[in-house]
């Protein structure tokens, strides 16, 4: 990175500077939490797990394990119900969650129960000295058998349906009874996760003295967590101090998924009376961590003649695994203001369920709920051109929300807050070359190939509501239950005092930078450099500023936390502002912050340095006006437009809404049925970039997570519940020589709801890839099912059913 | 995921691990490589009470040519086999399938012997030693054997090798002149093991093709000069005899299937590289 | 060497990083805990302890390994070089690390430190590579935050320029 002259004005934000974060990445000097030192005391845990999908525990027996030298303690169920209360869920259903198993276990790595010794070695020779009796039971795996079946996964439940609502907007019966065409499609959406290279981690204490406890793990929000954390462990908020380590091995929100082993190992701790360690290993993590949720979907679309759909009726089975663990059945809702995605059609019936199974409790995914509904939907557009022998680009075009609505109101209480998707569209198809991918595609078959095109396009959601979720509640139940909105994102902006800056952030960082482009917005406020500026990613709850949304998910950081960071900074320059006017003898709104140097505009030479104006705070507080302290700034913020969902309703489930839209063309080997991306063109709507290197690594690392998930990765498991997919050689990630590089391409609406203009980025492909490869396989084969992932396996039989 | 308690003794002479491997049994595991061995350590699905290293005895280290065979010690590992000089010359089917084997990271570490005694029926070097009818030499520190290719490969993961035998060097048949040779792999992804593996030798008396990931092991059959309908005929007919598996990765129906297409591609490959 | 007993501690000695350094092993210890927590050399990272993410990737006698998949006593006596290793002195990054820090070539950085290893080595031996040969050679390993596109690009960059130091030199 070049020094910019001292000229330089506020325009650090937008490019793409280097990150301040890679110089220890790069040179083995990160500090992930397994690479820090810990107390010379400590223990380390390894869990014991099911390998039964369901079964009743008869019987553990611990007594040579505990024998066994280097062992601590051994924690099963019945001590975890003796010293903590389960884990609190998120719908009004007779069912506990805790985070290990108590008298049953319900899916294949579930914790039965946990050693704590002096090291990891000793810990699993102790496992394999606990005798546990299981009874089988039988194990449901087809969330669609859950829902009828005999066989109970919580028996107070009576049914396997945790939650069973339906969803009316507008008038979806006037509009099927009206509708020239009805169009439908099936789809099962396979569960899969995006595993990050780095596992969950846990290092916790226990202070009897106190009754607190104290707990390092690679958590990344949200921080709805902590409550349920603390409320787990039986004691308040301030009791229970959650620290993350600076550096964390991706997360993708999969490492929200560790809180409920930040509850057990902090129990370890409190029984073993030291600290204790856990460090997740892969095959835990395949197993046990967390699964993006499958979904068993049947929609169906009230068409037009001319391709415009005018209702649309979903009815969406959710399958969660075996516990409804927070923030479930938040999958389902996320997209609760986006079930009609880029396309304005004002009328929606829906039913969702939420079903039980044999499987690993679901979590928070990249894309989380995006591509689950997407798949139905644009599979669904994509069969409403070949039904009515229609262009798929046309159908699109003609109920895309039109250009100049917005902000727009959807069916279903979402407020788009800006674009121009069919002018997004126009520049993708123009600028990516698809009338001559639809040329290639004409040779391609016309040689004999399976080759097929396929589109989409969606709405990226960003920023959640954080009330978005008791749309699983009914208004009744709501307004018992008290209002549940905003997005609280926090920002501190401190100087100390030698003058330099400081920014606090509550983003928990999981590789995205974002302390670099924290950096660039605050210098661009402050006229000063970014690498002037230093920034504090790692967290902790008993010092730092934070709220519950608080963390690194919903793609919340570029619109909401570094909005925040600009507020904070804004703040402080105010209070600078007066101080140096004072000063400078001139007013306060001449004062201009560039390159270093505070002064009286247009007069270069009535200024003083930066950093000998912030540190005055510190050393002659006396001197500065009446409430101009310029010490430490701290904003939290929260936009009005995230309401709690209505009376009927409507929930505007996320604050932002970028648009992507895709197209691509695939080939599929006749003899392997082996699939072959031959171009991808993907166009983003993110609002203001605030740096584009980083906004393409988002893009191109969301494309190749999208290619796993539609062409490599699923979760799979044999139909009496075993778990398939335990290595990763069972569990295929893509590798370099899997993925393609897509051409992105983009056009800039700010969003008029953050202060920046800046939209989320890293989920949508996550949201728009996996069906845009699947409309192209269904253009390919001709067919009309398809589901993923699209393996040879699955495109083989497909593939032979064509041939004459 | 950590190995359970073992001892190790690094070996310094064949005459060393020979000894340990007679006193311990099917209690001891040779460790070469490790590529494989340690990840099942590590699960603990391999609980060997001694670990024998053989990749610091000296004379396990060599790649020879005798009898015409290219004689390739347990200590060689992948990448050194690969790097040879003479290995295109000597054996082009061998250089053609070594590079398939898992990715380079795991080559530098793994060695030509330890995949032969695994007996992967996926995996690349017992194709090939099947493929081209190669040997396998097992020694204890009473005896020394040689045994066919064919007969060493038993089953899935299983061979012949007796408890105390080390499989001290397994030999590839040089190319004859004239000879053509064409390997091809369908995996999932680069590196993968193979759903189907397909090796062909081609001379003037007729086309030898072997398949691996199909069955429990390796297997080969003679195609002769069959070509057109009589050569797709005999496919289905080796296709059929293949007791083929089922995985998360393909239907036994799906690899039969392969076995045919991708079996008659790799002959005629074979056929056409013969000079 | 003696036979070394299971369930007791033995001398490992190495070279790392062009020090000679030992520490204590059972037999059954991984070289990724060795390295880790015996020697404290925290920048190689464990992914999957099953040899397929290559997060562990390291140099062991001068090719590419896998550390998850070697044990502490088979390492007895090897030169080893890890990422703590490349860059040529505090503050300055390599040519190698410096592609990567200028297109973006890692995000949450965990992976990096194998991929690292893996290219350097590479990298010294094909010095000319294609965009497929980097793919290919990158195959053995994970990503998860890249989609590897600005890794390629690093490798490609580096490449180019250390081909023009070693015609300068």
């Amino acid at each position: 990175m070049t020094v910019k002259p001292a000229v330089q004005t506020a325009n650090w934000c937008g490019q793409s500077i280097e990150r301040f974060e890679d110089a220890a990445l790069l040179t083995g000097r990160g500090r992930y939490i397994d690479d820090l030192g810990v107390r010379p005391d400590t223990l380390h845990a390894a869990i014991l797990r099911s390998p039964h999908p369901h079964a009743t525990i008869r019987r553990i027996d611990t007594t040579d394990a505990l024998k066994l030298p280097g062992v601590a303690a051994v924690l099963t169920g019945a001590d975890v119900v003796k010293l903590s209360a389960p884990l609190t869920v998120g719908v009004r259903a007779p069912v506990q969650c805790w985070p290990i198993a108590v008298d049953r276990v319900r899916y294949a790595g579930e914790p039965v129960a946990v050693v704590v010794a002096v090291d990891r070695y000793v810990a699993e020779d102790a496992l394999e000295l606990i005798d546990v009796d299981y009874e089988p039971l039988q194990a449901l795996v087809d969330p669609m058998q859950s829902l009828s079946s005999n066989v109970l996964l919580h028996d107070a439940l009576k049914s396997n349906v945790a939650s069973d609502r339906t969803f009316r907007y507008g008038d979806p019966e006037a509009a099927f009874a009206k509708a020239a065409h009805r169009v439908s499609v099936e789809i099962k959406y396979p569960r899969n996760s995006c595993t990050p290279i780095e596992t969950y981690g846990v290092v916790a204490e226990y202070e009897p003295g106190e009754d607190s406890y104290d707990v390092l793990a690679n958590f990344m929000g949200p921080f709805t967590m902590h409550a349920v954390m603390a409320r787990s462990l039986k004691v308040p908020g301030n009791r229970f101090r959650l620290r993350t380590p600076p550096d964390s091995g991706g997360s993708f929100g999969v490492k929200q998924g560790v809180f409920p082993y930040i509850v057990l190992i902090a129990l370890c701790a409190r029984v073993a009376a030291r600290p204790v360690k856990w460090i997740e290993d892969r095959l835990e993590h395949l197993a046990a961590s967390v699964s993006a949720t499958g979904r068993a979907t049947r929609l169906e679309a009230a068409v037009e003649a001319d391709g415009r759909v005018t209702a649309l009726r979903y009815d969406q089975v959710e399958d969660v695994g075996a516990h409804i663990r927070a923030p479930e059945p938040a999958t389902l809702y996320r997209m609760q203001g986006n079930l009609t995605g880029a396309y304005a059609i004002r009328n929606v019936a829906v039913r969702n369920r939420v079903v039980l199974t044999n499987k690993t409790p679901s979590g928070l995914n990249r894309g989380f709920g995006g591509p689950q509904l997407y798949y139905a939907l644009e599979r669904l557009m994509q069969r409403v051109a070949v039904e009515l022998y229609l262009d798929p680009l046309d159908v699109i075009r003609c109920n895309l929300v039109p250009s100049g609505a917005f902000p727009y109101r959807t069916a279903s209480g979402g407020l788009l807050d800006s674009g121009d998707y069919p002018a997004a569209v126009a520049k993708a198809v123009d600028e990516g070359g698809l009338a001559e991918l639809c040329k290639r595609r004409d040779s391609a078959r016309a040689a004999g190939k399976l080759y097929g095109i396929g589109l989409t396009a969606v709405v990226e959601p960003s920023v959640s509501n954080m009330g978005y979720v008791t749309a699983v509640l009914t208004p009744q139940e709501r307004r018992k239950a008290g209002p549940k909105n905003g997005a609280q994102a926090t920002a501190t902006v401190a100087v100390d005092p030698s003058g330099s800056v400081t920014v606090h952030i509550a983003s928990v960082p999981q590789g995205q930078g974002h302390r670099t482009v924290a950096a660039q917005v605050t210098a661009d406020v402050l006229g000063l450099a970014p690498k002037d500026v230093r920034v504090v990613g790692e967290m902790d709850t008993s010092r730092d500023a934070w709220s519950i949304a608080s963390g690194n998910y919903s793609s919340r950081f570029a619109a909401a936390v570094c909005g925040a960071v600009h507020l904070a900074a804004m703040q402080m320059k105010g209070k600078l502002a007066r101080n140096a006017a004072a000063q400078l003898n001139v007013p306060a709104d001449e004062i201009e912050f560039v390159g270093g140097k505070v002064g009286a505009r247009g007069n270069p030479d009535n200024a003083i340095p930066f950093g000998r104006l912030a540190a005055a705070s510190h050393w002659a507080p006396g001197t500065m006006p009446d409430g101009a302290q310029a010490l430490r700034e701290t904003v939290f913020w929260s936009p009005p437009q995230l309401e709690a969902p209505g009376e009927l309703d409507e929930t505007n489930s996320s604050l932002c809404h970028g648009f992507i839209f895709d197209f691509c063309g695939v080939e599929i080997d006749r003899i392997t049925g082996a699939l072959r991306i031959d171009k991808y063109v993907t166009m983003h709507d993110c609002g203001t970039v605030l740096h584009p290197g980083m906004v393409a690594g988002q893009i191109n690392g969301g494309f190749a997570h999208a290619l796993g998930a539609a062409v490599y990765e699923e979760f799979a498991y044999s139909d009496d519940g075993a778990f398939l997919s335990g290595t990763f050689a069972d569990y295929l990630v893509p590798t370099a020589t899997e993925v393609p590089e897509p051409l992105i391409l983009h056009v800039e609406t700010p969003s008029p709801f953050t202060p920046l203009g800046a939209k989320g980025v890293g989920e949508g492909n996550c949201m728009s890839t996996p069906v845009c490869i699947a409309n192209a396989v269904a253009d390919a084969l001709g067919i009309a099912s398809i589901n993923l992932p699209l393996t040879p396996k699955r495109l083989a039989p497909l593939i032979a059913e064509r041939k004459p | 995921m950590k190995p359970a308690k073992f001892d190790y003794l690094r070996a310094g002479s064949l005459a060393e691990a020979h000894e340990a491997l007679a006193a311990e049994g099917p209690d001891a595991s040779v460790i070469a490589g490790g590529q494989t061995l340690v990840p099942l350590l590590s699960m603990r699905m391999a609980r060997p009470r001694l670990l024998v290293d053989i990749m610091h005895v000296e004379e396990l280290s060599r790649i020879s040519v005798q009898d015409n065979a290219i004689r390739v010690g347990a200590a060689v590992r992948q990448a050194a086999l690969l790097g040879w000089p003479e290995l295109a010359k000597r054996q082009p089917l061998l250089a053609h399938a070594l590079p398939w084997i898992g990715h380079a990271q795991t080559r530098t570490r793994g060695t030509v012997c330890g995949s032969a005694a695994l007996a992967d029926p996926s995996a690349e070097i017992p194709l090939i030693l099947v493929a081209l009818r190669g040997e396998i030499e097992l020694s204890s520190g009473k005896a020394k054997r040689r045994i066919a290719a064919a007969d060493f490969f038993t089953g899935l993961m299983s061979t012949a090798r007796e408890d105390h035998e080390l499989v001290e060097a397994v030999r590839f048949p040089c190319a004859h002149h004239g000879e053509g040779h064409a390997f091809r792999e369908f995996a999932r992804r680069h590196g993968d093991f193979a759903i189907v593996a397909c090796a062909a030798i081609s001379d003037a008396n007729g086309t030898r093709l072997a398949i691996g990931g199909v069955a429990d092991r390796p297997l080969a059959q003679d195609f002769g000069t069959l070509d057109g309908s009589a050569l797709d005929d005999a496919l289905q007919d080796f296709a059929m005899e293949l007791e083929a598996r089922e995985d998360l990765n393909a239907t036994a129906g799906q690899r039969r299937d392969l076995v045919r297409q991708i079996g008659r591609l790799t002959i005629e490959e074979a056929r056409a590289c013969r000079v | 060497m003696p036979r070394l007993s299971a369930g007791r501690r033995h001398t490992v000695r190495v070279t790392l990083n062009g020090r000679a350094v030992e520490g204590e092993a059972e037999p059954r210890m991984l070289l990724t805990d060795f390295l880790r927590h015996v020697l404290g050399s925290t920048g190689t990272h464990v992914g999957c302890e099953h040899g397929v993410c290559g997060a562990c990737t390291i140099d062991i006698d001068g090719a590419p390994a896998r550390a998850c998949l070697t044990l502490a006593v088979q390492a007895d006596g090897a030169t080893i070089r890890t990422v703590e290793g490349l860059a040529p002195e505090p503050g300055r990054l390599s040519v190698l690390q410096d592609a990567f820090r200028r297109h973006h070539a890692l995000q949450c950085g965990f992976c990096t430190a194998g991929i690292l290893m893996s290219l350097d080595i590479y990298l010294r031996d094909t010095p000319s590579p294609t965009e497929q040969d980097v793919r290919e050679f990158l195959g053995g390993h994970l990503c998860r935050c890249t989609g590897y596109v600005p890794i390629v690009a690093a490798a490609l960059d580096a490449a180019q320029k250390l081909r023009g130091v070693a015609r300068d030199a």
